[in-house]
C-alpha cells in the first residue's frame, strides 16, 4: 500500500468500517510477492522431510527395514515412534489417540509410520519409497453403513438432544415416515498445502512458521512432543494459502516432526508434503448417515421428530466431538421441531482421523432436516417451498431449539419473502413445469433452501481472544492479534476496526503476522468466530490507549474529558485540533503508555452438554439461496442455470469482503454435494487423493446467471463488533439449494410423486441412478 | 542427410535474461528449477500434477515462424524442453511505470483474490487470454480457466475482473506485444538447427534437431523415453518418481508440428498440441469442438499432444475413440521406414501397443467425413470440465437412401482396457431403418460388447447405463430435434 501524508481536513477516515475495502495482500497475491512459508528464504543448511505412509488399513507392524531408506542419498536421518522425545500425541482434545508417528500399529492406510530427513526436498521422498514394511492384517472397517451406531466403537462420547417426547410426538401423528440420508465427506483443497518450518534456537528454543488456523495448539503439541515448556516454542503464522478448517487441528503432525528433527540436527528443517501425502494422510469433512423418522400433519406441519447422525469419525477423536455435537445442533435447521430427540455416533473406521471444515458438522445436519422437510413436502403433494415457510421457527413463539436455546433473532421470514420475490420462484415454477413437458430428456428443477448458522464456539472458553496494539511515536500503529489470515480477510477487518477506533486512516495500521510470541493462549481462527473475537479484542486494545490518550489531554489541555474527540486523523481538544501524530508525540513525552494488550470474551453462552441444554450460540447468522438446474436424464449431467442469494452479515465491516466470503461458500458448499466424492476402494484406500481424481468446483460450474445480495437492512442483535455478523460459515449451506434442485429435476421424472431421496454428493452417477430408481418405481 | 550439429547446452529467454544451461537433468521440472534454482517464488505449487493451475507460466515459442505465448503447467514442463522459447513468470508483468499491470489491477480492483495461493497462476492464465482476445466473451472466460482451481473466490469475482481487463490498459500495447519482433529475432537466432545433448547415463537428454534427427536418435536409443507434451510422463516424476532417463523431448519438433490437409484427410504430426490440432479440426469437424473443451484445462491442452495420447495407449484417452469412428490411420516410422495402420489397430491390450522399440508415431490422419454423414461423440465425467473421461462414446453413422443404416462406426473409451468398437451393437443396427425401435434394441447388445470397471470415476453399473443410453442421444440428435438433448456450456469459437 502506497503510505500517504494524513488529510488532516477530512470527514471521514479513508478505510474505517463498513466500507469495502480490497483484500490488505491483493496487491502482493496478484504480482507473487505474497510470501507463503514456502516461499520464505530458508536458513543455510535447511533440511527437508518426507513423511513415511504405511500401507496397510489396520494392522501390526511385524517388521520396519529402513536401512536402504537411511543409506539413500542425501539422507540425514530417519525419525520412528521412539525417536519423538516427548509425547508421542498430537490428540488436539488430550484424548491421547493420535500419535505423531505410529507406533506398531497403524489404523488407516496411508497413516505416517516414519520421517524421512534429507539434504533435498527431493532426496526425502524418494528414499521414503525405500522402505520395506510387513504387516499382519487385521480386519478393518472403513464404511460406517457396515456400522451399527448405537452399538459399535465410538471414538468420543455421543450426544443427545431432546425436547418433549419425540417417540411419542410421531407415533400420534396423523402421517409419519422414516428413511436414511447418505452425506458425503470433502477434503478441503486448500491450494496451498500444509507445511511447517522449523528453525532451532538456543537452549530448547524453536521457532516454526506453520500453515495453521490454530498457533497455540500448535505451540503446545510442538512442547508435548519434544517434552519441553510452551515457552520454549514460538509459533509464527503471515497467512495461509487457504485453511476452511483443515489447518485447525491437520499442521500439528508436520510440525512437531520438524521440530523434532530441527532439536536433533541443529539446523532448519522444513517439511512440505506433496498433495497426494497431504490429502491421504490429512482428514477431512464428516461424512454421516442420516436416520430419520417424521410425525407430521396432512398439511405438512411437523410433530416430532427423531434424528441419528452416524459419522466416519476415522481413527481418532480429534475434533469428531465437537463436529458431531454441531450436526446435531443443526438438525433443525430454520425450523421448529414441537418435539425432538436426535443423537450422534461418532463411529471409529479405519480412515484418516476426520477433523474440522467451514461449518463444523452443521451443514451435515442442516442437510438432514432439509430431507426431512422434502419427504414431508412430497407425502403431501405441496412444493417443498411451503412445507418450509410453514415450519419455519417463530419470532416470538415456537422458538425453542432443541438444545433449549431461545431463537431471539429470527429473520428467516423476511429472507425467505424477500429471495422468494427477487428469484421470481412462483413464476420460474411455472415455466419450469412447462419446460419439462415438452422436454423429453433434459429436466429442469428448482428449489429454495434457508440457512441459519449459530455463531460461537461450542466449547464456552474458546469464546475468547487477544490483541495487541501498538502506537509508535509517529503516530503509525502496529497490530497483532489470535486470528489467522487464511483467506477470508481477517487482518483487513480488524485492522478496520482499528483504525475507526482510533479515527486514523487504515494504512496507518500495520497488520503483523499471527505469533504466539505476542499475543499467548489464542483459540483456532474457526467458528466463523475470526473477526468477532479478535476485532472486539482489538478494538479493547485501541480503546484502552485512547483512554489514556483522552486523560492525557484534558489533563494536559485542562479540558473536560467529553472535549477531547477523535476526529479524522486528528483530536479535538477543547476549541484546538491538532493532528493524530501530534497528540501521539506529546503523550509519548509525558511518558503516556502507548501499547496494550486487547481482550475479550463473549457473554451470554453457556453449555451444559450432559444435560444438553443451554445457549451455546451468542446469536445467529441467516441467508437463503434459490437455485435452478438442468440435468440430463440419460446420463445424470447437470448444469446450474442461475442462482439468486439472499445473505446476511449483520452490519457489514466490509461488504465487498462478505461477498466474496458468501461467492466463495456457496460454490464449496455446492462442490461438496455434487461433485466433490471421497472414494475408498475395498483394500480400504482412498483413490481420491489429488486433483486429477478429486473434482471441485471450476469457474465453468458456476451458475450461468448468479445473483448474490447482501441484505443491507439487518443489525446484529447483540453487540457485536460494530453490529457485524460473522459470515465464515454461513453462507457454505446455501448449496444446499443446487442439491434440492436436482433433487426437484429428478422427481419430475416421477411426476414428482416420489420423493428422489438423493444423496450427496450428487454426482451425475448419483442422479441418474436415483432417476432410475424413480422409473422402476413409477413402472410398478 | 547433413550432418547434424550437437549443442550442448539449452538456451532460452528467462522473463528479461537470456539463459543457457549445460548442467540439466532430464526430470528437471520447469516449476522446481524456477523456485529453487533462480528463487521465482511467484509461481506456486499446488498439485504438481498439472491439474490445479497455480504453477502457470507462459511459454512464447516460434509456430510457424511466428511468436506464440501460450500458458502452460511449470510443475510438469520439463526443463530440458524450454530450449528456444521465452519463459514468462509472473514477476515480468510489467504495467506503466510503478503500476500493477491491467491484469493484475482488475484482480485488485475486483477482489479476485482471497488466500492468494491460486492467484498468480489466475493472473497467467489470464493474460494469455487477455492477448489474445482483449474481448473475451463469457464463455472464453470459463474456458481459459478450466486449468485452474480457486477453493476460496467462487470464480465469481475473478470472472468480473477477467471482463474488466481491457479497460484497465490495451492488450496491444503490452510490453510483450512491444517486444514481439525483438523476442521473434532471439529465438529464431537460437534455433540453430542442432541437436541438443545433455548429460549421460541416468541423466541423459536429447532434443532431435527434427524428425528426421528423432528418427536416428531412437534407432540409436530405442529405450528412451518420448517425452512430446510431458501432461503424463511429467507425473511418472511428480508423483512416481520414475526414471526416464535417456529423455527425448519431441515437442515442437520440425516435422512432427505440422497440421495439413490433403484429399479430404487430415494429418496431425504427433507433435502437434491439442490447441493446435483443434483449431482446424473443430473447423472442418464441428462436432469435435465440445470435445476439445473439455479435454484437460488450457494449459493441459497446449502442452499436451494427440500423437501422445495415442502413443501412451490409456483406456481412457479422449482422442482415439472419435479418431477410430472416423477412420484414422496411425503412421509408425522406424528410422527411414514408415508403416501406416488403422488407428484402431494399435491397441492391442491394456498396456500394450502395436509400437516396435525404436519406433515412434509420427503422425495421424483423419478422414473429414462426408456431410451426408452424422458424426458425433460424448464424454462423461464426473465434473463437466477439465476431468478424466467415465466414459466417452463416438458415433459415425451413414444413412441409406431409405433410411436404413448403411454403415455405422461406435467407438468407446473408458469401457475396456483399450479404446474399443462395440462390434455388436453395430451389427444390431446395419442395415437396419434408423428408428427408436432399431436404437432400442441395439441397446441390449451394450452388456455384450462391454464388460466395464468400477473405480474412482463411475461404477460398472453407471458406465454400463450412461453408454448405451449415449446412443440413444445419438439417434435424437440425428433425427433433428429442436428440444434439447444435453446439457452444455459449450460456444463454438
Amino acid at each position: 500500500m502506497t503510505k500517504h501524508t494524513p488529510n488532516l481536513k477530512a470527514q471521514k477516515i479513508s478505510g474505517g468500517v463498513a466500507t469495502d475495502q480490497r483484500h490488505d495482500s491483493a496487491h502482493k497475491h496478484v504480482s507473487g510477492t505474497a510470501v507463503y512459508i514456502d516461499d520464505m528464504p530458508e536458513p543455510a543448511g535447511t533440511l527437508h522431510g518426507c513423511l513415511g505412509l504405511c500401507t496397510a488399513t489396520h494392522a501390526t507392524i511385524t517388521k520396519m527395514d529402513l536401512s536402504a531408506v537411511r543409506s539413500a542419498p542425501g539422507v540425514v536421518d530417519v525419525l520412528t515412534a521412539k525417536d519423538v522425545p516427548g509425547e508421542n500425541d498430537i490428540s488436539p482434545t488430550g484424548r491421547h489417540d493420535e500419535p505423531v508417528l505410529a507406533d506398531g500399529k497403524v489404523q488407516f492406510y496411508g497413516q505416517p509410520i516414519f520421517c524421512v530427513i534429507a539434504e533435498t526436498r527431493e532426496q526425502a521422498r524418494r528414499a521414503t519409497r525405500l522402505a520395506k514394511v510387513e504387516y499382519k492384517e487385521l480386519s478393518f472397517v472403513t464404511d460406517i453403513g457396515d456400522l451399527d451406531p448405537r452399538k459399535d466403537r465410538l471414538v468420543t462420547p455421543p450426544l443427545t438432544l431432546k425436547r418433549g417426547d419425540a417417540a411419542a410426538a410421531i407415533k400420534a401423528a396423523p402421517r409419519r415416515l422414516k428413511g436414511q440420508m447418505r452425506v458425503g465427506g470433502q477434503e478441503h483443497f486448500y491450494l496451498e498445502g500444509h507445511i511447517a518450518m522449523a528453525i532451532p534456537g538456543e537452549d530448547e528454543d524453536v521457532t516454526i512458521y506453520s500453515s495453521t488456523q490454530h498457533p497455540s495448539e500448535v505451540q503446545h503439541m510442538v512442547s508435548h512432543a519434544l517434552g519441553v515448556p510452551s515457552n520454549a516454542i514460538t509459533v509464527e503464522i503471515r497467512r495461509m494459502g487457504g485453511g476452511f478448517g483443515g489447518k485447525e487441528t491437520q499442521g500439528n503432525q508436520f510440525a512437531a516432526l520438524a521440530a523434532i528433527a530441527a532439536k536433533r540436527h541443529h539446523r532448519a528443517v522444513k517439511i512440505r508434503p506433496d498433495r497426494d501425502d497431504d490429502m491421504i494422510a490429512t482428514g477431512k469433512r464428516h461424512d454421516f448417515l442420516v436416520d430419520y423418522q417424521v410425525g407430521f400433519d396432512d398439511e405438512g406441519n411437523i410433530l416430532g421428530v427423531d434424528f441419528m447422525f452416524a459419522a466416519r469419525c476415522g481413527f481418532s477423536s480429534d475434533l469428531s466431538g465437537p463436529v458431531t455435537d454441531r450436526a446435531l445442533f443443526h438438525c433443525d435447521n430454520t425450523y421448529f421441531w414441537p418435539a425432538v430427540h436426535a443423537q450422534s455416533a461418532p463411529l471409529y473406521t479405519n480412515t484418516v482421523s476426520n477433523t474440522a471444515f467451514r461449518g463444523f458438522g452443521g451443514p451435515q445436519g442442516m442437510v438432514g432436516a432439509e430431507r426431512v422437510i422434502d419427504e414431508v413436502a412430497f407425502a403431501v403433494g405441496k412444493d417443498p417451498l411451503e412445507i418450509r415457510k410453514q415450519n419455519f421457527y417463530g419470532t416470538s413463539d415456537r422458538n425453542i431449539t432443541p438444545y433449549h436455546q431461545t431463537v431471539e433473532d429470527n429473520i428467516i421470514h423476511r429472507i425467505v419473502a424477500e429471495l422468494e420475490a427477487s428469484s421470481d420462484y412462483a413464476r420460474r415454477r411455472r415455466v419450469i413445469e412447462a419446460f419439462n413437458v415438452n422436454s423429453r430428456f433434459i429436466k429442469r428443477g428448482l428449489a429454495l433452501t434457508p440457512v441459519k448458522f449459530g455463531i460461537s464456539f461450542t466449547a464456552t472458553h474458546y469464546n475468547q481472544a487477544g490483541a495487541l496494539v501498538h502506537v509508535y511515536t509517529d503516530g503509525s500503529v502496529h497490530l497483532n492479534h489470535g486470528g489467522t489470515e487464511m483467506g477470508q480477510g481477517l487482518y483487513l477487518k480488524v485492522a478496520q476496526v482499528v483504525a475507526e477506533e482510533f479515527q486514523i486512516d487504515l494504512d496507518q495500521v500495520k497488520i503483523t503476522a499471527t505469533t504466539t510470541g505476542k499475543v499467548p493462549n489464542t483459540s483456532a481462527t474457526a467458528a466463523s468466530s475470526g473477526s468477532d473475537l479478535n476485532g472486539k479484542a482489538a478494538q479493547n486494545g485501541a480503546r484502552q490507549i485512547k483512554d489514556r490518550l483522552t486523560d492525557f489531554a484534558a489533563e494536559k489541555y485542562q479540558v473536560p474529558r467529553d472535549q477531547v474527540v477523535f476526529l479524522p486523523n486528528r483530536v479535538r481538544i477543547g476549541n484546538q485540533e491538532i493532528a493524530f501524530a501530534d497528540l501521539i508525540k506529546q503523550a509519548y513525552m509525558a511518558r503516556i503508555q502507548l501499547s496494550a494488550a486487547g481482550f475479550y470474551k463473549t457473554p451470554k453462552i453457556h453449555w451444559n452438554r450432559d444435560k444438553g441444554q443451554g445457549r451455546p450460540f451468542y446469536y445467529f447468522a441467516y441467508g437463503a439461496s434459490c437455485s435452478e438446474v438442468s440435468i440430463d436424464t440419460l446420463t445424470g449431467e447437470y448444469v446450474v442455470e442461475r442462482t439468486d442469494i439472499l445473505h446476511e452479515t449483520g452490519r457489514s465491516l466490509n461488504r465487498a469482503i462478505d461477498l466474496g466470503q458468501i461467492e466463495g461458500g456457496f460454490i464449496q458448499g455446492m462442490g461438496w454435494l455434487t461433485t466433490e466424492e471421497l472414494w475408498w476402494d475395498g483394500k480400504g484406500r482412498l483413490r481420491t487423493h489429488a486433483p486429477s481424481t478429486y473434482k471441485i468446483p471450476l469457474a465453468s460450474d458456476r451458475p450461468k446467471i448468479f445473483n448474490v445480495t447482501l441484505a443491507d437492512w439487518p443489525e446484529a442483535s447483540e453487540p457485536t463488533v460494530h453490529r457485524s455478523k460473522a459470515v465464515g460459515e454461513p453462507p457454505f449451506p446455501l448449496g444446499m439449494s443446487v442439491l434440492h434442485a436436482l433433487s426437484d429435476a429428478v422427481a419430475s421424472v416421477a411426476d414428482h410423486k416420489v420423493c428422489p431421496r438423493l444423496d450427496a454428493p450428487a454426482t451425475p452417477e448419483q442422479v441418474l441412478m436415483a432417476i432410475e430408481r424413480l422409473k422402476a418405481k413409477t413402472r410398478v | 542427410m547433413a550432418k547434424i550439429k550437437i549443442r550442448n547446452e539449452i538456451r532460452f529467454i528467462l522473463n528479461g535474461e537470456d539463459v543457457a544451461l549445460t548442467a540439466v537433468a532430464p526430470d528437471e521440472t520447469l516449476l522446481d528449477w524456477l523456485r529453487l534454482n533462480r528463487t521465482l517464488r511467484g509461481t506456486k505449487e499446488g498439485c504438481a500434477e498439472g491439474d490445479c493451475g497455480a504453477c502457470t507460466v507462459l511459454v512464447g515459442r516460434l509456430s510457424a515462424g511466428r511468436l506464440v505465448y501460450e500458458c502452460v503447467n511449470a510443475c510438469i514442463r520439463f526443463l530440458g524442453s524450454l530450449d528456444g522459447t521465452h519463459v514468462v513468470t509472473v514477476e515480468h508483468l510489467r504495467g506503466d511505470g510503478e503500476k500493477l499491470h491491467p491484469v493484475q489491477q482488475a484482480m485488485v480492483d475486483f477482489h479476485g483474490s482471497q488466500c492468494g495461493f491460486c492467484t498468480p497462476g489466475f493472473v497467467m492464465s489470464l493474460y494469455a487470454l487477455w492477448m489474445r482476445s482483449p474481448e473475451p466473451s463469457d464463455a472464453a472466460i470459463e474456458k481459459a480457466l478450466q486449468g485452474n482451481l480457486c477453493r476460496c473466490t467462487g470464480y465469481e469475482a475473478i470472472v468480473r475482473a477477467a471482463r474488466a481487463i481491457s479497460s484497465y490498459g490495451k492488450a496491444a500495447k503490452d510490453p510483450l506485444a512491444a517486444e514481439r519482433k525483438a523476442i521473434t529475432a532471439k529465438l529464431k537466432a537460437m534455433k540453430d538447427g542442432s541437436r541438443v545433448e545433455i548429460g549421460s547415463g541416468k541423466q541423459r537428454l536429447v532434443v532431435p534437431a527434427n524428425a528426421d534427427d528423432l528418427a536416428s536418435v531412437l534407432d540409436k536409443e530405442p529405450g528412451a523415453t518420448v517425452v512430446a507434451g510431458s501432461t503424463d510422463v511429467g507425473l511418472w516424476v511428480t508423483k512416481h518418481m520414475r526414471d526416464i532417463s535417456p529423455v527425448v523431448f519431441i515437442g515442437n519438433l520440425d516435422g512432427l508440428s505440422t497440421i495439413s490437409e490433403d484429399k479430404g484427410v487430415i494429418s496431425i504430426g504427433a507433435g502437434v498440441t491439442y490447441s493446435e490440432a483443434f483449431s482446424i479440426l473443430a473447423k472442418r469437424i464441428p462436432a469435435l469442438g465440445p470435445l476439445f473443451d473439455r479435454i484437460g484445462g488450457e494449459q493441459v491442452r497446449n502442452m499436451g499432444t494427440i500423437g501422445g495420447n495415442i502413443a501412451n495407449g490409456s483406456p481412457i484417452g479422449d482422442t482415439p475413440p472419435p479418431l477410430i469412428a472416423l477412420g484414422a490411420q496411425l503412421t509408425l516410422r522406424r528410422s527411414k521406414k514408415r508403416r501406416t495402420i488403422p488407428l484402431e489397430n494399435f491397441f492391442i491390450a491394456y498396456g500394450k501397443q502395436d509400437r516396435q522399440p525404436g519406433e515412434f508415431v509420427e503422425a495421424v490422419h483423419v478422414p473429414v467425413p462426408a456431410k451426408a454423414t452424422k458424426f458425433a461423440v460424448y464424454k462423461i465425467t464426473k465434473r463437466r470440465d477439465e476431468d478424466i473421461t467415465a466414459a466417452l462414446g463416438a458415433f459415425h453413422l451413414t444413412l441409406a437412401k431409405d433410411g436404413t443404416v448403411a454403415d455405422i462406426c461406435i467407438a468407446y473409451g473408458g469401457m475396456a482396457a483399450t479404446p474399443q468398437r462395440a462390434f455388436g451393437v453395430e451389427k444390431a443396427l446395419l442395415g437396419k431403418p434408423w428408428t427408436e425401435a432399431t436404437v432400442e434394441a441395439a441397446m441390449a447388445e451394450y452388456a455384450k460388447d462391454f464388460t466395464p470397471l468400477t473405480d474412482m470415476r463411475a461404477s460398472a453399473e453407471y458406465r454400463a447405463l450412461a453408454a448405451k443410453n449415449l446412443l440413444l442421444r445419438f439417434f435424437v440428435e440425428t433425427t433433428g430435434t429442436k428440444a434439447p438433448f444435453q446439457v452444455s456450456r459449450y460456444e463454438a469459437a
